[in-house]
């Protein structure tokens, strides 16, 4: 008897730039054989604004506000290594009062970002009450960071040599008022998942990612602490306050999905604990460099004194002027590494800005950690890398 | 990087590799590498139990037009396990490629595409060597030094064609560079 065999051909889908899941402008090219990934291909650069090139042409201090709309998830945690960069080139010193400022609000960008990692993974998956919850929490900071700076998201907050302006008043109380609630709100978020029988059918052993893999794809963040790589740049290379604060590290045991999504919400809880810390121990004093070469004399002297009014026009005609050299300078985003590396040939624009994103390389794993598993569970792993395509395409 | 491991890693490099040219900057190292010794330096790096540079945290093209090797590539190099780091820098000329260091990290992958598409660097032995953040069709390479910070083209939709037409970029005005103090 003759046998007949039919032959199936793989199948080819474009997964995005417009899809609800694709966490922005993913362009994925997958090459299913049934329902399993046999092939990713993710295309990247529908953000490209060239922020790289566009900083070459700018003073340091003009550069700031770029980084905002890098990772717009995180804004301040971006600016932090613009700052640091900066500072580290010119040898500014920060005094203490804004190192403290610089913390929490780098603490609470974490809290922010990783919100909205929680609530559109959940949503991602299925789970549509977390976004509600989670957007209900982001809000109130949001409101820290318009009472501080004037703009919800785009901070500009901090600069080099500090932060723009001291918190307002009753600022101070209101964060800590928050600190002081949120541990509740982050245990109602864990009564809806860390159980929850479907969550962990959607993300328990889906994008496992061993320690030695994870070193060599050049993961960073909580995707290197989830594969159980206890590296974190405010413990190895403290910058600003953070070596006057006590934080724990937290580290998954597998590198799937879920221990990642454990890892961030521990995260939650010590940048808390980091907050309150903060508070606590932060002095009083002047909150921005008082050398005003490098860094913008107070509004009330400008408008009283000549100095400081000259210094003024030429901080914002000409901004200041760099040494020649090079530095890189890196910060525990909420991501994970964002750093900045600063070419100076002298003058007041840098020669060449290049932009460590945390995402760049996450994404770029894809490729392989996407191979084998099935087209349901491409939405489970593109939200647990926590993909934000401002940083990746720059 | 605190100075004591600095020195450390210093001393390190001299032993292991007395024959790269070494430059202590207050924060870091950088170490000189000849193109055709790339790959295997780097592996070494990679291998050696007192460096282990497990990861490449970063790959940064840069031209210097004034240069006689105008194109140089930079590579910040990290070890999660000793807290420590190294850049190590290749300078090539215009069309010559660097080997592609994707079998020592495979990360480095979308990195090199990115330098290639960024500066035009060309990059040996890579699998898959096209543009990432650009336009499939862009023209040049903008980070290069004589690549104008307006794009050469603009893109815009015509009613009478009824298609996108590209054409040179006409300003009104001039882009502005900030402003340079003479002291």
């Amino acid at each position: 008897m003759e046998t007949q065999s039919t032959e199936f051909l793989n199948y080819t889908v474009n997964f995005g730039p417009q899809h609800p899941a694709a966490h922005g402008v993913l362009r994925l090219l997958l090459e299913l054989d049934g329902e399993v990934v046999e092939r990713a291909d993710p295309h990247i650069g529908f953000l490209h604004r060239g922020t790289e090139k566009l900083l070459e042409h700018k003073t340091y201090l003009q550069g700031v506000p770029y980084f905002d709309r890098l990772d717009y998830m995180s804004m301040m945690s971006e600016e932090h290594s613009w700052v640091l960069a900066v500072e580290k080139l010119m040898g500014i010193q920060v005094p203490e009062r804004g190192q403290y400022i610089r913390v929490i609000f780098a603490e609470l960008t974490r809290i922010l970002n990783h919100l909205l990692f929680l609530g559109a993974h959940g949503l991602d998956v299925g789970a549509m009450t977390m976004f509600i919850y989670c957007f209900r929490e982001r809000e109130r900071i949001m409101d820290m960071y318009e009472a501080v700076c004037g703009a919800r998201m785009h901070a500009a907050y901090f600069r080099p040599g500090g932060v723009s302006r001291d918190l307002p008043d009753g600022l101070a109380e209101k964060i800590q008022a928050f600190t002081e609630d949120f541990p509740s709100k982050i245990d109602e978020y864990e009564t809806l998942l860390t159980n929850n029988r479907i969550w962990k059918q959607r993300l328990v052993d889906i994008g496992v990612v061993t320690a030695a893999e994870a070193l060599d794809m050049g993961y960073v963040g909580p995707m290197l602490r989830g594969s159980g790589i206890a590296w974190d740049l405010r413990k190895a290379e403290p910058y600003d306050a953070y070596d006057r604060v006590a934080f724990d590290i937290p580290v998954g045991k597998n590198g799937d999905s879920y221990d990642r999504y454990l890892v961030r919400v521990e995260e939650i809880r010590q940048s808390n604990r980091i907050i309150q810390q903060c508070l606590k121990q932060m002095p009083t004093g002047p909150v921005k460099t008082e050398n005003f070469k490098s860094s913008v004399p107070y509004r009330k002297e400008m408008q009283q004194g000549m100095e400081s009014l000259i210094l003024h026009f030429k901080q914002f005609s000409g901004g200041f002027e760099a040494p020649v050299g090079e530095v890189y300078a890196a910060t525990e985003s909420p991501k994970g590494e964002f750093g900045v590396y600063i070419i100076s040939h002298g003058g007041n624009k840098p020669y060449r800005v290049k932009i460590r994103a945390a995402g760049f390389n996450h994404l770029q794993s894809l490729k392989t950690i996407l191979k084998g598993h099935m087209l349901a569970d491409v939405t489970t792993i593109v939200g647990t890398i926590d993909i934000v395509f401002g940083e990746i395409d720059r | 990087m605190s100075p004591e491991t600095l020195d450390q890693l210093e001393a390190t490099m001299a032993a292991r590799f007395p024959e790269l040219p070494r430059e202590k900057l207050a924060d870091a190292l950088i170490v000189r590498v000849q193109p055709e010794r790339l790959v295997e330096t780097m592996t070494r790096l990679r291998d050696d139990p007192e460096l282990d540079f497990k990861m490449m945290i970063d790959l940064a093209g840069v031209h210097y037009p004034e240069r006689e090797q105008p194109l140089e590539v930079v590579y910040q190099l990290l070890s999660v396990y000793k807290n420590h780091r190294l850049r190590v820098k290749v300078a090539i000329g215009e069309g010559v490629a660097v080997p592609s260091v994707i079998p020592v990290w495979s990360c480095a992958d979308w990195y090199e595409r990115e330098a290639y598409d960024l500066l035009g660097i060309l990059f040996s032995g890579h699998p898959d060597l096209r543009r990432i953040l650009n336009d499939y069709d862009f023209d040049g390479h903008p980070l290069r030094k004589d690549f104008p910070v307006t794009g050469r083209y603009e893109v815009r939709y015509d009613e009478t064609l009824g298609r996108i037409v590209r054409e040179p970029v006409a300003l009104e005005r001039a882009n502005r560079e900030p402003y340079r103090h003479t002291l």
